[in-house]
């Protein structure tokens, strides 16, 4: 059943067409695309425009706000230590007269691309490695092993072995900053996709024994477009939700990873990081945890309104309502 | 006369009172904290200081250090030296006599025998004796009678007092540790974690890593004291967290080695339930510089001796990262009262501190500018880093992860920026740093960095051993595994016939002498650069009474002095 | 099924064998050294003597091998003698921890107490709020419910137990005074009072846990009952006049567990392995904290026992998750 139909010889059948067009009288407007309709549900979702407008104003804020606000975010100012708000420094500054604005905002261009990148990686290894254990037979065996063993391994060892590893070709090949940049991407993707391959599959093994698989099978769909056309949008919301608790997941295991000295140089600010040093000041100056700890859960929870949004628009039942 | 008599009896009385009423295990529970957990009880077997701390509340030396430094008898009347006959002329025995009636805490005599039978212990072949050092030079122990142990050495030995003294060598029970000699010394689980010991209190429960309950000794000497009846010593956590467990919540009675932000530790304080304690050892936090290359170029033969440092082999460029910092502004930060601006690399004992080298204390930067200057270092480029001849100061700044060391980084890499050095800053975890696998290229020991701080200090009040860690013999290379703790791969002919010298020599002011040159020699050619004499800060609670804090040896060391006050 | 579960429980024994030696050579090839926590003062000589002492001369495959027999013949033995009273295990060598020289077993037994009291029960009180709160925001999606829920859910799993935890203690222990900062892991529960201690305890390690597995599982839970009910069979089982609730809490709910019964038997096994730094901040000292200090000290006999035997439950629980799949879609067919 899992065997690859031969493909057949005449042109396919044009794409199914929507299902009340079936008795609908023919329309009057020109057919619009599927990609349209999905814009125009995802901009009805208050959630999905409100998470979108402040992930973007985030990004805005993180990128472009060090043109405005010019001060190093490594400059040190030993007498202007320790402060609380203030004119000079808006969000105050830390135990060495560091300006925090401006940690925060060089820590957060570090964060939001080390979190979306780990998380599309992890995502992509997960989702890819879950729909294909779950649909085909004959390589779930292996896969699931491959998952398991995964799961096993001991973290920080095997984050230790691949700095010791790969630290010195990256840095030789991409240059410092970038280096560690692909090898902190590379070492949280590749520990945190197995979760996401479990759930997928799971979903995957129930899906394909669904009539409308059976259906599109039946009319010698090909199994690649069998997984993209009505597998995978099926198993998008559990994605969906890898994807917001996997990016606040990348953000704290990459201040781990900083703090055992596997990640970037010490001086170097990000929000986990910012969030980790200023735990222990959390009586004397309360403030400083507030910025990084609100800047991490906001970025979460417009992750997780669009992924709402999107999920709905790309869902065709729910489209239209 | 007499009636003075009677009124200075009153008095003396009067005074005695207190001592006289108090009695063995009145004062109930006292909590005590490390926030690194005790894995064994037996300090041969590690040699952790966690675990040394908490063997010490069992286990027993012949002699130790007190809070000054000075050696006081332990389980003897008095210190063996030359001039009570103690110590032969020839500095080549030494004779212990045990107090009398002294008994384990399962009421059979201590005897010489048990003290021959603590240094075949750690000698044994294959047991893997952490403090088999204490023992170097030993030939063999003589027991003429049951209270006399004599150690003869095979070489003069001028400062004998390493076997025996201090809590990294205590005595063992022969009795129970008969069977656990050599290979077999790690099979003995119940008695590494539950020994026989002369100390003040007896393990009843030890969960490994976890907690220890410990109850008074019945047969401790005194039978005033402990105190205290029981003890329960809680290790894991984090510094912040034991502090503020003694100190605002007063859930726990001590806690040990609080090494947090000085602003940190004085809000905690100020919750009132408890108070800090500090004293300065020889822990100095220092900066070594590289003599060799560590570039990745050169394959194996980096960091050796075969590839001499492109920049910081001139002493001009090393003298000059030195005057750039601020001491001062360091110990502020980083450590408040627990920590002082040091030009030494030896900073103590008061005999063996060098005051030839003070002027560091001044941060300089104008002058290390003009310094560098004079050596022919400017910026021709124009990229903010001094050049010379194509070779930029640049350099790779490694230490292990912990929050003041990252701040001190930070600091530091901002002075040198200021006069034109440029640093990369990396920070590496502990666990690898301090260790020494050969396969790992981030131990300190292998130095692929150009500087590298860290801290380290000597056990004991003798410095003849840490002086040596200069010594060209000491320099790790590959050929010796890169074990070696000649860190900055410093190699002067002059200064090994200085470190040669002091083991020939047995007065006490020439061995100063030697060991101020040796320090001076150092810091002159500025291959250490020294920041930092770290004390030692710990918390008690306000009703807990008796505390001295001793750097020289255990924490614990007068535990069975500890008691319970009113806080009225 | 039965004869599938047999052939899945036959199979994982290779695997199982296999990861043993992937994470034995993970441990060969990772930096780090077991004298790491030695003072400087100990001389290099010295220390090389006492690696010597534990065994690391010996080549990589004789200590594997050795492993292998301690773990697999004679821990068993001990377990036997210690059940029926035999002397199989007399002289023979046992897991031995380089850190404590004991054996590793009697300390993972010693550890159990703390970590199922706290992380298991953490994992229960967590599952057990996540459902509800998942089920009832599907139910009424976008409600005040739903925004209140998604907000706390997402905000709490932001924030990291490292400063999360060290919030509780500020308020509870240091502020209000109310509950202990450190746990105390000696303490038995006789009666009444000592459970109430107990209970205080536990408290904030327990929640501080919840918090993240219930953002978890509330996250899966929710958007599964999304996918379900707009489905087709929701309208024909409403259109037969089924009550709502068996609509939703049968229909629905059966339908939408495959994920999240993933996620939680993924998370059974993480018990486990403990809550490191939950573990940490708290003084539980369960298992998280024990593998964890095992590592900073490169006890490599502690850490592959313990991890191997997270690896154990790790493919046990899959197995299970996978017969459940069966049970809750009889369409999944494995043979």
């Amino acid at each position: 059943m899992t065997d690859p139909k031969p493909e057949n010889p005449q042109p396919k059948t044009p794409a199914p067409t929507p299902l009340g067009a079936l008795s609908d009288p023919q329309p009057v407007a020109p057919p619009r695309s599927q990609w349209r309709d999905v814009w125009d549900q995802f901009k009805h979702h208050r959630g999905a425009l409100a998470g979108g407008i402040l992930f973007l104003l985030i990004i805005a804020v993180v990128y472009l706000g060090p043109l405005v606000w010019t001060i190093d975010a490594t400059y040190i100012d030993i007498r202007a230590r320790n402060q609380g708000p203030n004119w000079a420094h808006p969000f105050g500054t830390d135990q060495l007269g560091r300006d925090t604005l401006a940690r925060m905002m060089a820590g957060g261009q570090v964060s939001i691309a080390v979190g979306l990148t780990a998380m599309l990686l992890a995502l992509g290894l997960g989702s890819q490695n879950g729909v294909l254990a779950g649909f085909y037979r004959r390589i779930d065996w292996p896969l699931m092993r491959l998952t398991d063993l995964f799961l096993s391994l001991p973290l920080l060892p095997l984050l230790l072995v691949m700095v010791l590893l790969f630290r010195q070709a990256l840095n030789t090949t991409f240059g410092p900053e970038k280096g560690i940049f692909i090898l902190i991407v590379f070492a949280i993707g590749v520990t945190s996709w197995m979760p996401t391959a479990r759930v997928v599959r799971g979903d995957v093994l129930a899906l394909k024994e669904r009539e409308f698989v059976l259906a599109a099978r039946s009319i010698g769909t090909t199994n690649f477009n069998l997984i993209t056309r009505h597998v995978l949008p099926n198993v998008l919301s559990p994605i969906m939700v890898s994807a917001t608790l996997g990016i606040a997941n990348a953000i704290i295991t990459e201040s781990a990873l900083s703090f055992l000295g596997l990640g970037f140089p010490p001086d170097f600010p990000t929000w986990g990081r910012l969030l980790n040093d200023a735990t222990v000041y959390l009586q004397d100056y309360p403030e400083r945890v507030f910025w990084p700890g609100v800047a991490i859960s906001m970025t979460v929870l417009s992750v997780n309104y669009l992924g709402d949004g999107l999920r709905d628009a790309l869902d065709p039942r729910i489209r239209g309502r | 006369m007499t009636l003075r008599t009677i009124l200075l009896g009153g008095i003396a009385a009067a005074a005695l009172a207190p001592m006289a009423q108090a009695e063995r295990g009145e004062d109930g529970q006292v909590g005590i904290i490390y926030w690194q957990a005790p894995s064994i009880m037996n300090p041969y077997l590690s040699g952790g200081t966690k675990d040394l701390e908490a063997a010490s509340l069992v286990l027993e030396p012949l002699a130790r250090y007190d809070e000054t430094g000075a050696m006081v008898p332990w389980l003897v009347d008095e210190v063996p030296t030359v001039e009570n006959g103690g110590v032969s002329e020839d500095l080549t025995s030494i004779t212990w006599t045990l107090t009398e009636g002294l008994v384990w805490s399962d009421g059979s005599p201590v005897t010489s025998e048990d003290i021959k039978f603590s240094w075949e212990y750690c000698t044994a072949e294959g047991g893997g004796c952490a403090q088999i050092e204490k023992y170097g030079g030993i030939e063999s122990i003589e027991t003429p009678d049951e209270l006399t142990a004599v150690v003869n050495f095979r070489n003069p030995k001028p400062f004998p007092y390493t076997a025996f003294v201090g809590a990294q060598s205590p005595i063992l029970q022969k009795a129970q540790f008969a069977d656990c000699l050599g290979p077999k010394a790690p099979e003995c689980t119940e008695q590494n974690f539950n020994p026989v010991g002369t100390g003040p209190f007896v393990v009843t429960d030890f969960r490994p890593n976890d907690v220890i309950t410990l109850e008074a000794n019945e047969n401790y000497r005194d039978p005033e004291k402990p105190a205290f009846a029981s003890v329960v010593f809680k290790g894991g956590g984090d510094a912040t967290a034991a502090g503020r467990a003694v100190l605002e919540t007063g859930e726990f009675d001590y806690a040990w080695n609080l090494q947090l932000a000085p602003d940190v530790l004085a809000n905690m304080e100020s919750a009132g339930k408890g108070q800090i304690v500090s004293g300065f050892g020889t822990l100095v936090e220092r900066i070594m510089v590289n003599q060799t290359d560590p570039s990745s170029d050169l394959g194996d033969r980096r960091a050796t001796l075969d590839h001499p440092h492109p920049f910081l082999t001139d002493k001009a460029v090393r003298q000059a990262l030195s005057m750039a910092i601020d001491r001062e502004l360091l110990v502020e930060i980083g450590y408040g009262d627990a920590g002082r601006a040091t030009c030494n690399v030896l900073p103590a004992p008061e005999v063996y501190a060098s005051t030839a080298n003070d002027d560091c204390k001044m941060q300089d930067v104008e002058g290390a500018k003009a310094l560098l200057e004079e050596a022919g270092w400017t910026d021709t480029n124009g990229n903010g880093v001094r050049d010379k001849d194509g070779v930029e100061l640049s350099m790779l700044f490694q230490t292990s992860t912990n929050a003041v060391r990252q701040d001190f980084q930070a600091l530091i890499k901002q002075w040198w920026s200021e006069i034109g050095v440029e640093a990369e800053l990396r920070n590496v975890d502990s666990s690898v740093f301090f260790g020494g696998d050969p396969g790992s290229p981030d131990t300190f020991q292998k130095f692929f960095a150009d500087v590298e701080m860290y801290a380290n200090n000597f056990d004991g009040t003798d410095p003849e051993a840490y002086m040596s860690n200069w010594h060209c013999d000491q320099i790790p290379k590959p050929e010796n595994q890169w074990q070696g703790n000649n860190m900055p791969r410093f190699c002067n002919e002059e200064y090994n016939a200085l470190v040669d010298e002091m083991q020939q020599t047995g007065e006490l002011e020439k061995r100063a002498e030697l060991a101020k040159a040796m320090n001076d020699m150092l810091m002159q050619e500025y291959v250490i650069i020294p920041l930092v004499d770290r004390g030692r800060v710990s918390a008690h609670s306000n009703s807990l009474g008796g505390v001295i804090l001793n750097t020289w040896d255990s924490e614990l060391w007068n535990v069975a002095d500890w008691h319970r006050k009113d806080t009225n | 099924m039965l004869t599938y579960t047999i052939r899945r429980l036959v199979l994982s024994v290779p695997t199982l064998l296999f990861i043993a030696l992937v994470i034995f050579l993970l441990l060969e090839l990772a930096p780090g050294d077991p004298m790491a926590q030695v003072p400087l003062t100990v001389p290099p000589e010295v220390k090389a003597q006492m690696r010597e002492a534990l065994g690391l001369g010996e080549p990589t495959h004789i200590r594997f091998g050795k492993w292998l027999w301690q773990f697999f013949v004679v821990e068993p033995m001990v377990l036997t003698d210690h059940v029926f009273g035999t002397e199989l295990a007399a002289d023979k060598q046992r897991v031995i921890s380089w850190q404590t020289r004991s054996p590793v077993m009697d300390i993972v037994v010693q550890r159990m107490p703390q970590t199922i009291w706290v992380v298991a029960m953490a994992y229960v009180v967590g599952v057990l709020i996540a459902l509800p709160i998942g089920i009832y925001s599907a139910y009424r999606q976008y409600s005040m419910f739903d925004q209140v829920g998604t907000f706390i859910t997402m905000v709490g799993y932001s924030v990291p137990p490292f400063f999360s935890g060290v919030l509780v203690i500020v308020i509870f222990s240091v502020q209000l005074g109310w509950l202990p900062s450190i746990y105390d892991t000696t303490h038995r529960v006789v009666d009444w009072n000592t459970f109430v201690t107990q209970l205080k305890q536990m408290v904030m390690p327990v929640m501080v846990l919840a918090l993240q597995t219930t953002a978890q599982i509330s996250r899966f839970m929710r958007a599964s009952m999304l996918d379900n009910l707009n489905q087709d069979y929701v309208r024909t089982a409403r259109a037969k006049g089924l009550s709502e609730q068996i609509v939703v809490m049968v229909h629905v709910l059966r339908n939408s567990m495959i994920p999240v019964v993933t996620v939680i038997a993924l998370g059974v096994p993480q018990i486990f392995g403990g809550a490191i730094i939950t573990e940490q901040i708290f003084k539980v000292n369960g298992l998280g904290q024990l593998l964890i200090t095992a590592i900073q000290a490169n006890d490599l006999p502690m850490v592959q026992t313990v991890t191997f035997m997270l690896a154990v439950l790790i493919v046990l629980f899959n197995i299970i998750a996978d017969l459940l799949y069966g049970l809750l879609d009889p369409r999944i067919r494995y043979d």
